[in-house]
């Protein structure tokens, strides 16, 4: 298919029932528009991948869009909790909830592998630690040459991979910059890669610590303005600090997030219509 | 009641308890060192010691900020703020390869939801593991911080139910099991050299490296700090007690801490 397409239709096609799915994002450029197509398009028997999941997770998990959580920090950054995540660890609603949990180093090391085409990556990490204990996906290896003993990680090589990004342009090449955490090696690691993006344009300009993913890498680009709400996008908005914060009390309760994800997700044609219904009802207090 | 010393007499004192521990955490960074920062607590405490006795420290974020020079507290650790004057920002595999495991980085300074007498850290789980009563975010970048730091910093409140006997589950390794146990991981850093803490300040024995209470803050007893420690508690023969606050330190944490509240409010407004 073309490349820039409409984000609907990249989740329809990209997006299959049991697929590894990771949307990454590090704080900065999470894919919020595309987690809430996957939730409204009903994806089931997910494996989802992050390295920090946050509230795009919480929703996916909650909506029971998820079998096995693969994660290294599983937070509300700055807040506190992800009550649906714990709820499905804790209590396994709305379903039990398989997960495989690793460092950011691991998990960093892990997509590195992937994206090189190796079976594993290799560091000094995890020992002494509990890890290995509860992950089978971490095991001690020696090192030929020295002797000494490191510790491999299998690599993620996920199906399908979503990062949200500044700009694209119409051949479908791709720039992030400011903060570009772990996108771009989770991109190169997939097999396939959805991108959402502010904005097209007809050229790029240089931007500070930016990083270009070229089209050939990429499988759809859709333009989804304001798609990394309420996380930020460097140069067109700012972290919405205060959505993070009503979250923990729209999450807290089974019943209260099923409403607002029934009234502001399922309830809504698209992302444009959801930060319509959160800016007209209040988000923070619904 | 829960065991923080006597709120009242920190007022008397014209300075909180946390107010202390942040400025005893800041103290510990020497001026030019490397120090890689988790959120909250250790990040107000860098970011105090860069704006008074340390100008010189580079800041690294595990988002990728290389000298991160941050106006006010970022809520988060990948915050715009945190980019905006790095000396560069790159990827997440840079920073815990090139700079952690490589042995770039001096000083890690690290909280925890439960730490032991050797300075092992809990960020996981409360109760066991496939049934926990508490689930914790998990490890983030703590376990590889605590590994190849050269040294590590820890902050965190002195409360009974954080300052445990046993762990319930090892996230980050300290001392390990005491004595050499550290080194025969395999771990190029020294471990923890300081807990601070809203009561005092611990160390490493040098021989069992079993943290020790070195100094207590102004006001507070060995028995109060005892009573908030879960294991039997060794108090070291030259104990000292903490410098108060001066008044630069607490003017420029407060301001850090006003001048964060308002982008806050701003943000949201």
């Amino acid at each position: 298919m073309d490349k820039l397409t409409s984000l609907n239709e990249a989740v329809s096609e990209l997006v299959r029932d049991g697929d590894s799915v990771a949307l990454e994002g590090f704080t900065h450029l999470i894919p919020t528009a595309a987690a809430h197509e996957i939730i409204r398009q009903k994806k089931r028997d997910l494996t989802l991948i992050r390295m920090t999941p946050d509230l795009i997770y919480d929703q996916l998990i909650g909506m029971g869009c998820a079998r096995k959580l693969v994660f290294s920090w599983g937070g509300n950054p700055g807040v506190g909790s992800l009550h649906r995540f714990r709820d499905a660890v804790e209590n396994g609603w709305p379903q039990p909830l398989e997960i495989e949990e690793h460092s950011h180093a691991g998990m960093a090391n892990r997509y590195v592998a992937g994206a090189s085409g190796l079976p594993f990556a290799v560091l000094r990490g995890y020992k002494g630690t509990d890890l290995p204990e509860v992950t089978a996906t971490v095991a001690p290896i020696r090192c030929p040459f020295t002797g000494e003993e490191l510790m491999a990680v299998p690599a993620l090589n996920p199906d399908v991979a979503v990062i949200h990004a500044q700009q694209a342009d119409r051949r479908g090449n791709v720039i992030i910059w400011g903060i570009s955490g772990i996108q771009k090696e989770a991109a190169l690691s997939a097999r396939r890669v959805i991108v959402t993006v502010e904005e097209v344009v007809e050229s790029f300009e240089p931007e500070p610590f930016h990083v270009v993913i070229p089209s050939v890498a990429v499988d759809a680009v859709c333009e989804v303005p304001g798609g990394a709400y309420p996380s930020y996008a460097y140069g067109y908005y700012e972290r919405d600090n205060a959505f993070y914060e009503a979250w923990d009390g729209i999450s807290r309760d089974r019943e209260r997030f099923r409403g607002w994800m029934e009234r502001h997700v399922l309830g809504v044609r698209d992302f444009e219509e959801h930060l319509r219904s959160i800016s007209k009802e209040e988000v923070i207090k619904a | 009641m829960s065991g923080a010393h006597d709120a009242r007499e920190g007022q008397e004192r014209g300075y909180s308890p946390d107010e202390m521990m942040s400025i005893a955490a800041a103290r510990e960074l020497r001026d030019g060192v490397v120090c890689f920062v988790g959120i909250g607590l250790p990040s107000e405490a860098a970011n105090l010691a860069r704006r008074t006795h340390a100008p010189n420290c580079m800041l690294v974020y595990e988002s990728g900020t290389l000298g991160a020079k941050p106006d006010v507290l970022p809520l988060s650790i990948g915050d715009g703020v945190l980019a905006e004057k790095a000396d560069s920002v790159v990827s997440v595999p840079e920073i815990f390869n090139y700079w952690l495991q490589a042995g770039r980085i001096d000083v890690g300074f690290l909280g925890a939801a439960q730490i032991d007498r050797y300075g092992n850290l809990n960020t996981t789980v409360i109760g066991d593991y496939r049934r926990p009563r508490v689930r914790l975010p998990g490890a983030g970048g703590a376990p590889e911080i605590a590994a190849s730091a050269g040294e590590v910093i820890v902050i965190l409140r002195h409360r009974r139910r954080a300052f445990v006997e046993r762990l319930d589950f090892i996230t980050s390794v300290g001392h390990y099991r005491g004595g050499e146990s550290r080194k025969e991981l395999g771990y190029t850093g020294a471990g923890p050299v300081a807990v601070i803490t809203d009561l005092g300040i611990l160390r490493p024995d040098p021989e069992t490296r079993e943290l020790t209470l070195s100094a207590l803050h102004p006001g507070v007893s060995v028995e109060q700090v005892r009573e908030q420690t879960g294991w039997e508690l060794r108090v070291s023969g030259e104990l000292e007690v903490s410098e108060p606050p001066t008044g630069r330190e607490l003017e420029v944490l407060r301001a850090l801490r006003a001048a964060t509240r308002e982008a806050m409010k701003e943000a949201a407004g």
